[in-house]
């Protein structure tokens, strides 16, 4: 396979990988499916920059790897093991209209994709801002249509994931230590909403966010 | 070439009840069983066809058009189906229009068919079959519309033609997920594992079954040997899209095909084997999944 086919699995994989985490019931199932997800991302500076400057590409995907592969995952589970809340996703909207939801949101993005005028020539597949678009909106959906906080982290993660696809798209020059630097930051920024979780679920006893709208004295 | 297009409908009308025997016999092997004979559905449809028909005075001459319209809608779709690089007997552009609303057309007969009974169970299967088969037409139709796009043709027989290891290598993310769409409409046409058990019994779970409970005799032989048909069908579709043997000896090309509709009676079998049914309220997230794949292929192939 080429590179540009091997891209495209990639960006194939991601949107199926959506598409997935809107329609599982299980809030386990969400955490794999965002961890495969952040594996598949993280496999994307390879794939498009692994040519040049072999070493940078690996250290970032490596690094990827790491976090969204195996540490996300770990600490997300410890979360749902040490809160004892129900499994289920419990969305405000259900599990068939938002697989709709996140089909329409890719034909958005592609439209959205041909008025915009990207200044440069796109390495690799030219699906990747389009699919990149998709994910993030399909991430602030989950965050906004799901009840738990949890579910509100692994929306973040998805944002980010689709952040990161176009950003890997549009600028190959990034220095290495600022991307690192971003994940970092969404590292220590996804093990903050856990604890958060964690703690709101020590004090109400849930973990559902349409609950916390009044202040208790 | 031209008594050629007569391969895939003849193949298609004398192995189709094979295919169930295999599906059949590999659920046995798993379950650790003997199995009925490979030629049982054979045995079934001939005794079937040799008995008299019963009907219920309360049903009109629709119950009795049913299984005789669906036959002959079957047959016609199957004229149309191309088996591997084989083209089939009836050929034009924008024959898969006809043939996604002929199948249309066998569930419409079935349908009121079974609605004609007056009997609530079968009135339950009617609307249960209406609501999956209206969430797999768009699913089988984008895929259809992505490999149209592909192959720049809007003929079935001249799409799974142009199919080939070059196609794969060019779009192979694009058509692993139009194949994977396909079988997902494909046991939901076919009402099999895990969206229809075939083997169910119980009233409230039946959905395909439950259609055809008063039907007898020959009638209940066209119905038996109908469903074989579209399994046949919807699997020469399958098969021509993920064995892209094109090596241009028609001989060769027929028995790669025809060993690639084995596999996937088998493939089928181990399915059920493995799986239980899904809850009815889980298959639309199936089959709207599946819409969703064959829309993402089209953009695929777009781009």
């Amino acid at each position: 396979m080429s590179q540009g086919a091997g891209a495209e699995a990639v960006l194939a994989l991601l949107v199926i990988t959506d598409l997935l985490l809107l329609g599982s019931s299980r809030l386990r199932s969400c955490i794999r499916v965002v961890a495969v997800q952040g594996v598949v991302v993280s496999l994307l500076p390879l794939l498009l920059h692994g040519g040049e400057g072999a070493a940078r590409a690996w250290a970032l995907t490596a690094g990827g790897v790491a976090v969204k592969g195996a540490i996300f995952p770990l600490v997300l589970l410890r979360v749902l093991r040490e809160t004892a809340v129900r499994r289920e996703v419990e969305p405000f909207v259900g599990h068939t209209l938002s697989v709709l939801v996140g089909a329409s949101a890719l034909v958005f993005s592609l439209w959205v994709d041909t008025r915009l005028h990207l200044p440069v020539t796109l390495a690799g597949s030219p699906l990747t801002v389009p699919v990149g678009l998709a994910t993030m909106l399909i991430g602030l959906f989950v965050i906004v249509s799901r009840r738990k906080a949890i579910t509100q982290v692994l929306g973040y993660i998805v944002v980010e994931n689709g952040i990161y696809a176009v950003g890997v798209a549009l600028v190959g020059g990034v220095p290495l230590l600022v991307e690192l630097g971003v994940l970092l930051d969404v590292f220590v920024a996804v093990f903050i909403m856990s604890i958060a979780a964690y703690h709101i679920s020590r004090e109400f006893d849930h973990i559902d966010v349409d609950q916390l709208d009044r202040l208790r004295g | 070439m031209d008594a050629m297009t007569l391969v895939p409908c003849l193949l298609g009308l004398v192995l189709a009840p094979l295919l169930a025997g295999i599906v059949n016999r590999t659920k046995a092997f798993f379950a650790g069983r003997h199995g009925q004979p490979l030629l049982q559905l054979y045995w079934d449809v001939f005794t079937l066809l040799r008995k008299g028909a019963t009907y219920s005075r309360t049903t009109t001459w629709v119950f009795r058009a049913g299984p005789v319209v669906g036959l002959a809608a079957t047959v016609l779709a199957l004229a149309l189906v191309p088996l591997g690089g084989i083209p089939a007997l009836l050929r034009f552009p924008g024959d898969l229009v006809l043939f996604a609303y002929l199948l249309g057309l066998l569930r419409f007969v079935t349908v009121i068919a079974a609605l004609d009974t007056g009997s609530s169970f079968e009135g339950m299967g009617a609307s249960r079959e209406v609501l999956f088969a209206a969430l797999a037409e768009p699913a089988l139709l984008l895929s259809l519309a992505a490999i149209c796009l592909e192959t720049r043709s809007v003929s079935l027989s001249v799409m799974l033609e142009d199919i080939s290891t070059a196609t794969w290598t060019n779009q192979g993310p694009a058509l692993a997920l139009v194949a994977v769409s396909l079988g997902i409409v494909l046991v939901a046409e076919a009402a099999r594992i895990p969206v229809d058990d075939p083997t169910t019994h119980l009233e409230l779970t039946m959905i395909h079954e439950v259609m055809v409970l008063d039907h007898g005799g020959p009638d209940l032989a066209f119905i038996l040997y109908g469903s074989a048909l579209k399994l046949w069908m919807l699997g020469s579709l399958l098969v021509g899209l993920a064995v892209p043997v094109r090596s241009g000896h028609p001989l060769l090309d027929a028995f790669a095909s025809l060993g690639g509709m084995m596999l996937l009676a088998v493939i089928v079998g181990i399915v059920e084997s493995s799986m239980a049914r899904l809850r009815l309220v889980r298959v639309p997230k199936l089959l709207v999944g599946a819409t969703a794949l064959a829309l993402l292929a089209v953009v695929l192939v777009l781009r």
